[in-house]
């Protein structure tokens, strides 16, 4: 468990976290821009709270039921 | 992607959403005028009346707790289940359970009021609720978390739109910070005084990691929520960027787990950790300002609405105000700036940028926006909207100048030496001075309170309206059947 105490200098986590954070955030990043094909997808999504809208909910122009 | 329209009460559960979206409005009503009373015994001491009942202490946490959790919880609750249900297209797993959180929230914070009231506190910033209405509340809240999770797992729509992410991330996020803050020991079974587990500093970061992760979660990534469903639906169009949105989500939910120690600059905590704290808090203005512009810009291309169109201003300045408060935000945390401004007014003013200008205004916004659809009506009275607009706005900028002016006056007071290194001024001269900016935030106060109850009365006349338009349309229908 001697390997343990390598965690515990600061000097060694603060590096480390950065890597992680920095890939993890890279990663993300490269995930959601990164393709043509995903970004239109993703972008197809923009319009879900429209897809259960009444006839007319949006202009006002809805009739009472 | 699912297309489904939906066909109403029948689809959907809306019934809880308009008990929720109710009381939202009664508890603003009850939260803003404690607040305004307090304000006022600041200004004008003769209003504690010489009795603890009406003093500052027992009523200030009625006034938080009443506007945090009354009136944004419930609003919340309210537009999470309306969210949820029509972007899954599918209704909430149980109508029992939607009932439950509704009776339970609504019995914590008259319970908490009460016992604030009566002098029981445990002492914990936005958390002074005792250990038995703390149960409750952890009772109400893994019911609300087990629903809003259920009806996302039945959804018909394959994919599950973000804002549903923001508000499953105020879920959790409130669940863990909620547990953790009150770890506490009672001092009988049945007494109400308990003492926190955690001791002396440690109890101090437990407190305010919970503290400013309540402003993380409870009141920015709920009411991100909330501008993600209803600002598109007000304007009429998409949100500018969903790809921004992803990002957005993950970089704010990560960051702001980070930056709570920033209240505790310059005390006993070890200095690495409040500057850990201020570094993250840097950092966070880059999702918050990215959420802000994909809000704003989904206006791309229609500006106009802006003089058209008063719901649609009270989204755009509450996003306005969102921006404001998580740049000062992040300004406030560095160590230099935070020698001069902790303690005093300008964290009380900052608070109010952000309680007011962000999370009542885009609250209203949302709910002027649904609640007619609630009711299957128009708003009672569009003039009305104007008027709370203004009267709102001018209520914001009156308080949070009179919290700048007060803030930096009292922190330069409290740090002038004289020629001989002794202190300049003593504490009473810096209460003194504080006097005028003390009515002038009142008065902004009642500006605000008004138009909460110009708002309050619209609504009341709009559902009114809708459920005499509802009979009308039964008579006249019951009528139709009869003559064929």
């Amino acid at each position: 468990m001697e390997w343990l105490m390598w965690f515990s200098k600061p000097e060694n986590t603060k590096p480390l976290a950065l890597i992680i954070f920095f890939v993890t955030f890279m990663g993300i990043v490269i995930y959601v821009y990164g393709s043509k094909k995903r970004s239109k997808q993703l972008e197809s999504y923009r319009n879900i709270p429209f897809l259960d809208d009444q006839p007319g909910e949006q202009d006002g122009t809805k009739d009472k039921q | 992607m699912a297309v489904t329209t939906y066909s109403g009460a029948e689809q959907y559960n809306f019934d809880i959403v308009k008990k929720f979206s109710v009381m939202s409005l009664v508890w603003a009503v009850v939260g803003m005028f404690v607040g305004v009373y307090i304000a006022s015994e600041l200004a004008w001491p003769f209003l504690n009346f010489d009795s603890p009942y009406f003093s500052f202490g027992r009523f200030r946490p009625v006034h938080t707790s009443a506007v945090i959790f009354g009136f944004g919880g419930s609003a919340l609750f309210a537009t999470s289940y309306y969210v949820v249900q029509r972007t899954c297209q599918t209704r909430l797993i149980s109508d029992g359970m939607a009932s439950f959180t509704f009776w339970g929230w609504q019995t914590v914070i008259v319970l908490a009021a009460l016992s604030y009231v009566m002098g029981y506190s445990q002492g914990r910033e936005y958390a002074e609720m005792e250990w038995p209405i703390d149960l409750l509340i952890l009772v109400v809240w893994v019911t609300y978390l087990i629903l809003f999770v259920g009806t996302i797992m039945r959804r018909k729509q394959p994919h599950i739109y973000v804002a549903n992410w923001f508000y499953l991330a105020f879920i959790l996020a409130t669940a863990l910070l909620h547990t953790f803050n009150n770890l506490a020991m009672p001092v009988d079974l049945f007494s109400m005084k308990s003492y926190s587990l955690f001791a002396g500093t440690q109890d101090a970061m437990t407190q305010w990691w919970y503290g400013h992760n309540a402003v993380g979660f409870f009141l920015t990534a709920a009411f991100l929520g909330m501008m993600y469903y209803f600002v598109p639906k007000q304007a009429g169009r998409p949100i500018y960027s969903y790809r921004l949105s992803i990002v957005h989500f993950w970089a704010l939910s990560f960051m702001y787990m980070w930056v709570g120690a920033h209240h505790l600059h310059w005390t006993a905590l070890p200095d690495w950790t409040s500057s850990l704290a201020a570094a993250f808090s840097i950092l966070l203005l880059m999702p918050s300002w990215g959420g802000m512009i994909n809000g704003i810009m989904t206006l791309s291309g229609a500006w106009d609405k802006l003089r058209t169109d008063p719901v649609m201003r009270f989204m755009i300045v509450a996003l306005s105000f969102y921006g404001m408060s998580t740049f000062e935000g992040p300004m406030m945390s560095l160590k230099e700036v935070n020698a001069l401004s902790h303690y005093t007014d300008w964290t009380v003013g900052h608070v109010h940028s952000g309680a007011l200008g962000w999370v009542a205004m885009i609250s209203f916004g949302s709910l002027y926006h649904m609640m007619p659809k609630l009711w299957d009506t128009k708003i009672y009275s569009a003039k009305l909207i104007e008027w709370h607009f203004w009267l709102a706005t001018i209520g914001i900028v009156l308080y949070i100048v009179a919290m700048w002016i007060s803030g930096i006056t009292q922190g330069l007071m409290w740090r002038a030496f004289d020629e001989f290194g002794n202190l300049q001024y003593s504490f009473a001269e810096s209460v003194a001075a504080m006097m005028p900016f003390y009515a002038m935030r009142a008065i902004g106060g009642m500006f605000f309170l008004t138009g909460t109850v110009l708002m309050t009365y619209n609504m009341f006349m709009t559902i009114r309206q809708g459920k005499r338009e509802s009979a009308a349309l039964e008579a006249k229908l019951a009528a139709k059947m009869a003559h064929a």
